[in-house]
């Protein structure tokens, strides 16, 4: 089990401020947890833009293929039937289905990606480093399994000056 | 110069976070209230009815039913309708107005969702329950089958079936990605043991981490921006079950956006009717506030004078079209023997909504619940209208006739109406009804007070 130094914030401005002010000084949160989307958070943290859209394309993209592909399989191919002398290859009336099964795939690979890529699922072992985080705290965690003791002490100091509070050792 | 004035906060009373925790919290801490308990008799009693009624149907067959050879869709095709255009609301609300970045939508989201999909497995069980053989409902998915035979993809009712899976399963996996975050919430304050387990399991192990944020973030507005679209096929597809017949008063082309804005009517009307009676019941006046019903019934003004307009395009279109048959439909419609449907649907969805011009009605309480309820009425009678009138005087007069609901079907609609309630009032109980962390994030512009609260 890692060790890791954690400080919290009330106010999600200052802990903006907070992050950005221990990022120059060279200091990387392993992670910050919030309560709620904090807008500006990510730019603070310096994390990129997430892929998961792309999953979605790729997702809806195939889905689509498929339920094209499959339609016309089954009234060109499988088991042409004769509506009223209409074309067996009926590219609008396949378009509904086709729809729908693009926003099907869409959206359920872009949430399972979701998840995986969390780490997040039914009965997912994650450590909850404070109770209060889903509620009114704004936590940063520091990893503090390498750190000797004078760079543990820097560490902190820069995280009181960053307008931290509650500044401890979790495991 | 006009200056406009400052808007009122989203959120009233001045709240700090963990305020806002313990508030939309309270109503699933302790025991139910007297009140519920009464809600849940009365949703169950009528849940009850709908059992006896479906086994009516199941066991001695769809003969128990009012329908005859010239009306074989009545009640069941008009409650499945007016069923999906319920749930268009909670779409409409988490899907088209995050994308139009109304951050009003906060306060209501989450139950207006919750009623989507209980609302669709209200509309889903009128098709299965009229297949008449329940146990073969499954034939209307396509699978490889001993029969080497396929669905017809030509056919809009499977378009439906795909319409309505894809409408329920995306708006389940929307309405529990945005629901994680707060049964976090809800599992980090349980007290009790197999509280904090069962909770635990449901959130996925969310851990607030601002990249898992970020990425929700990301997936919530993609799926947004799926779901948009997908609410408008859904009821345009609907629209197709009677637009893509030959049958007079069906065969039109206005079907699609008129089906769809009625829907978002109807939704509207009944998020209303629940959120004017929940938002007492459980304390929420400072997070439901007059503005967004205010904002709601200037929605439903919108809507409800697109389904007006297209009403009377109809009108018009009838007579334009030099079609006898088309035309006599629609003239039986309104001075027909159905026609007093027909002027009660007119009145409830085209002349009381128009109430709302006037800003006295809209921020009343009580005026906007009456009118809401006449919506619900109003648009199941349009679905009644459409579907019944339509069918009851066809092309030939010998074959014209008349329909009366069963107890059977009055049944089957009361146990929808129960089992929707049931539903809904477990919601309550079980999930915060507001989402808690979407409220947190609108909740102030500057971080002062927030930073006083605990800094003093």
């Amino acid at each position: 089990m890692s060790k890791f130094i954690s400080a919290y914030y009330h106010d999600e401005e200052d802990l903006i401020k907070g992050v950005r002010q221990i990022r120059n000084q060279g200091i990387e949160p392993a992670d910050v947890r919030t309560p709620f989307p904090v807008h500006g958070l990510d730019k603070a943290m310096g994390m990129k833009r997430s892929r998961l859209t792309r999953v979605a394309f790729a997702g809806g993209a195939i889905g689509g293929l498929i339920g094209f592909f499959f339609q016309a399989w089954v009234f060109t191919v499988a088991y042409p039937i004769n509506f009223g002398g209409k074309p067996f290859f009926a590219v609008p009336s396949f378009m509904p289905v086709t729809f729908e099964m693009t926003v099907l795939f869409a959206a359920f690979s872009m949430v399972i990606a979701f998840f995986i890529h969390n780490k997040l699922g039914p009965g997912a072992k994650t450590i909850i480093y404070d109770e209060q985080v889903t509620d009114d705290r704004f936590q940063i965690l520091i990893e503090a399994d390498d750190l000797d003791e004078p760079e543990q002490q820097r560490i902190e100091k820069a995280l009181k000056e960053a307008g931290a509070q509650g500044i401890q050792l979790t495991s | 110069m006009y200056v406009s004035p400052i808007r009122e906060p989203l959120i009233k009373g001045n709240k700090d976070y963990s305020q806002v925790t313990r508030d939309i919290m309270a109503p699933m801490a302790g025991k139910p209230s007297k009140y519920w308990y009464m809600g849940m008799a009365l949703a169950g009693a009528a849940a009850l009815m709908g059992a006896w009624a479906s086994y009516e149907t199941v066991f001695n067959g769809i003969g128990t039913w009012g329908l005859n050879k010239t009306i074989g869709w009545a009640w069941d095709i008009t409650n499945f309708v007016w069923w999906v255009g319920i749930g268009h609301a909670g779409t409409f609300i988490s899907a088209i107005l995050l994308l139009f970045r109304q951050k009003w939508r906060t306060s209501i989201n989450r139950s207006a969702e919750a009623m989507t999909l209980i609302a669709i497995a209200c509309a889903g069980f009128f098709p299965l329950i009229h297949m008449g053989r329940l146990l073969l409902g499954f034939f209307i998915f396509p699978y490889p089958n001993t029969r080497d035979l396929w669905v017809n993809f030509n056919s809009p009712l499977l378009w439906d079936v795909f319409a309505i899976t894809t409408y329920f399963l995306v708006s389940l996996v929307f309405w529990y990605v945005g629901l994680i975050p707060d049964i976090g919430t809800v599992r980090d304050k349980a007290k009790n043991k197999i509280r904090k387990a069962i909770y635990g399991f449901l959130s996925f192990g969310w851990t607030g981490s601002a990249r898992h944020w970020s990425r929700h973030e990301t997936i919530s507005l993609v799926l947004a921006g799926l779901a948009a679209p997908l609410v408008l096929s859904v009821h345009t597809i609907v629209s197709f079950d009677f637009a893509t017949s030959v049958i007079p008063g069906w065969h039109t082309t206005i079907f699609p956006p008129y089906f769809v804005s009625g829907a978002i009517f109807s939704g509207f009307a009944m998020v209303l009717t629940l959120l004017i009676v929940a938002r007492k019941a459980l304390n929420l006046e400072d997070y439901i506030t007059i503005n967004h019903i205010e904002s709601m019934n200037k929605i439903i003004i919108l809507t409800g004078s697109i389904v007006g307009i297209a009403y009377l395009t109809e009108f018009f279109i009838a007579w334009y079209s030099g079609v006898e048959y088309e035309q006599y439909a629609f003239f039986n419609r309104a001075f027909g023997p159905y026609a007093w449907a027909y002027w009660i649907m007119m009145t409830c969805n085209v002349i009381t909504p128009q109430l709302f011009w006037f800003k006295k009605i809209r921020t009343s309480l009580i005026a906007t619940f009456i009118i809401s309820i006449f919506v619900n009425i109003g648009m199941w009678f349009e679905r009644f209208v459409i579907v019944v009138t339509s069918l009851h005087r066809d092309y030939l007069p010998s074959s014209w006739s008349m329909y009366k609901p069963t107890l059977v079907e009055v049944g089957l609609y009361i146990g929808t109406l129960g089992l929707f309630f049931t539903l809904f009032l477990l919601f309550i109980r079980i999930f915060p009804v507001i989402a808690i962390a979407e409220v947190k994030s609108v909740l102030k512009s500057s971080g002062e007070h927030q930073k006083h609260a605990h800094h003093e």
